[in-house]
């Protein structure tokens, strides 16, 4: 998209010497000062850099939180009260790592829903899309393994059901489970092994997160209408443009985040993980963090067999399923269009899978009885159905809008009210989008 | 070194495969200490066995205790328990294996043989784990009077069998023995 040429030319005879040596400026400079993008980006696209400072955010206070906690069972919970009570800004610490993680994954399912709503995934950033969900399934596991931590109830329960799908594997599946925990059940080996990988995965979606976004530089960002840039008047440089855009909206979510932090810090959280974990009593309902949750309702939707399948892998089957089905979206999708914006059919059905995922999610807050579970088995095969039956069919059969010629025809159609102009040629790249 | 190439090309042919092949094996090799040290060390595997002492309980009666870190029900069972688990025929269950170690792997999911066994019949030892997703089933509750599992509402009856919900499989019978009238080892 930057035509491959770099416009950086150092200053300073310093900022030559390193030039000429390793030219990390230059990198620096051409990826995030000089570097082009769509001139109608708008706000859904801002959550790329919230999710990158989150990220950092996660680190920095996991970081600290690592020196106050002691991957221990016995103590454990005592830790993370004593990081709560006694150390110093350690309340301030821990609300911000356990919200931020909610904040996390908030920011990330907005910007896989604009991603599906906008076509992101569509060639040539099949590769891009692929590594995003990389990083979403890495973001699970970190998640996971980091609510266990505090070792209350939900952290050992929460626990033993998931290391529990892992015995719905035919033969190796009580193997595999044991080789996880360290043992028959989840204990000091566990939560041991489990710290290590909490702290160690974060750096592992830092490195996904180079790739995702070395991708996004060599394809570029798409746009809201889908259209590739075509000419120069098509994009804006990315500072100031992107960067005050981008920082805006940080801006706009850390309130979102402080509101949390400093009113509802337990909001999102379970109150009986303030019950120190008791292996041999189960509390009455366990459920998942609320990111979970459309899972954790797929997973219980399956209590039939199927074949040879039983219930318990055909939930197991399911809920990874839905997580799996996600990385070939590029090809399950047919349709030459890229944006919803031009494609009335696609658009409905899109937020009816928005709907239906929230649904899920209350779903999989609810007991696992009477009609919940018809309710779950409805919303589940229309998760399935939206990706492997609508996504294919709608793209062969559906008659998208005229679409505009380009980005900056699109642009100033909207502006001025009236249906394109091709007036491209002449617009300035200040026009706001 | 092309002149080397020209005049003998097999050692380096040689030279590039043992040191792959090695390369290959190695690591395997090396992987393996990785894996293994993740399953359960000699510490837990030590905590085989344990004994209780049953004297106390009267049918209708049940305790937990703690073997392997899970727990394992012992129940003594009232006349009419036994009576309701035995009158069940065996196309009627979502399991029909016992699940029992200390019987053989397809030993027929019967009364008899999920119980201690003849002239014990009253006692049922069980790992006290749903054979779903792993939570301790809740006793004497759900439609069939044995064990309700609170989690995803898998009910077992009063032989511990599975008769409605998600899980696969009858909840588990360890290895256990009477080493006295009163006193049970499992493990």
């Amino acid at each position: 998209m930057s035509g491959g040429h770099s416009t950086y030319t150092p200053k300073t005879g310093i900022g030559r010497w390193i030039d000429a040596r390793m030219p990390l400026p230059r990198l620096v400079y051409d990826s995030f000062i000089a570097y082009p993008v769509p001139r109608n980006l708008n706000y859904a696209y801002t959550f790329g850099g919230i999710l990158a400072i989150m990220l950092v955010a996660q680190i920095l206070t996991g970081v600290v939180l690592a020196m106050h906690y002691v991957a221990d069972t016995r103590l454990a919970f005592d830790a993370v009260e004593k990081i709560m009570r006694d150390v110093n800004s350690g309340w301030l610490l821990r609300y911000l790592h356990s919200n931020g993680a909610s904040m996390f994954f908030f920011a990330v399912y907005i910007h896989i829903f604009r991603g599906l709503y906008y076509g992101s995934y569509k060639a040539p950033r099949e590769l891009l899309w692929i590594l995003g969900c990389i990083i979403y399934l890495l973001m699970m596991a970190t998640g996971f393994m980091g609510y266990v931590l505090p070792w209350g109830q939900m952290s050992f329960w929460g626990a033993t059901v998931i290391t529990g799908f892992f015995t719905a594997i035919p033969l190796v599946g009580t193997w595999i489970q044991e080789l996880l925990l360290g043992g028959f059940a989840v204990d000091n080996p566990t939560l041991n092994r489990f710290f290590a990988l909490h702290y160690l995965l974060p750096f592992m979606i830092a490195g996904v997160v180079v790739l995702h976004v070395w991708a996004l530089h060599v394809v570029g960002q798409t746009n809201p209408t889908g259209i590739e840039v075509k000419s120069k008047t098509d994009t804006v440089a990315f500072t100031p443009y992107a960067t005050i855009k981008d920082g805006f909206a940080m801006l706009l979510f850390f309130l979102l985040f402080a509101w949390f932090v400093f009113y509802i810090p337990n909001f999102l959280g379970h109150p009986d993980n303030y019950i120190p974990a008791n292996p041999l009593k189960t509390p009455a309902h366990i459920v998942p963090e609320w990111y979970f949750l459309p899972f954790y309702a797929i997973l219980r939707a399956i209590t039939f067999n199927i074949g040879p399948i039983d219930s318990k892998l055909g939930g197991v089957l399911a809920m990874f399923g839905a997580i799996a089905v996600l990385f070939v979206v590029p090809w399950l999708d047919t349709s030459k269009v890229r944006s919803a914006v031009y494609r009335p059919w696609y658009k409905l059905f899109f937020w009816l899978f928005v709907i239906d995922a929230i649904f899920l999610g209350w779903l999989g807050s609810r007991p696992a009885e009477g009609s919940y579970v018809a309710m779950a088995q409805v919303a589940t095969l229309y998760y399935f159905a939206f990706f492997i039956v609508v996504m294919p069919v709608l793209g062969l059969i559906e008659t998208p809008k005229r679409m505009p010629n380009s980005i900056t025809e699109a642009v100033l159609a909207k502006n001025k009210g009236g249906a394109g102009h091709p007036a491209g040629a002449t617009a300035s790249p200040e026009t706001k989008g | 070194m092309s002149a080397d190439d020209t005049i003998d090309p097999s050692r380096r042919d040689f030279l590039y495969i043992a040191t792959g092949m090695a390369g290959v094996v190695g690591a395997g090799a090396l992987a393996w200490p990785f894996i293994d040290q993740m399953r359960p060390d000699a510490s837990t595997l030590a905590l085989s066995s344990v004994e209780v002492d049953v004297s106390s309980l009267t049918p209708g009666m049940s305790l937990t205790v703690k073997w392997r870190g899970k727990p394992v029900f012992i129940r003594n069972r009232t006349p009419e328990e036994i009576e309701v688990a035995q009158k069940v025929s065996l196309n009627e269950l979502k399991d029909p294996l016992a699940r029992n170690a200390n019987l053989t792997s397809d030993a027929p999911a019967n009364d008899l043989d999920r119980s201690a066994g003849e002239g014990k019949e009253n006692w049922l030892v069980m790992i006290g784990v749903c054979t779903h997703l792993g939570c301790i089933p809740l006793g004497q509750q759900g439609e069939y009077g044995g064990w309700f599992c609170p989690c995803h509402g898998s009910s077992y009856d009063t032989a511990g069998r599975i008769r409605k919900g998600p899980a696969p499989e009858n909840m588990a019978v360890p290895v256990f023995s009477f080493i006295s009238d009163t006193k049970i080892r499992v493990g």
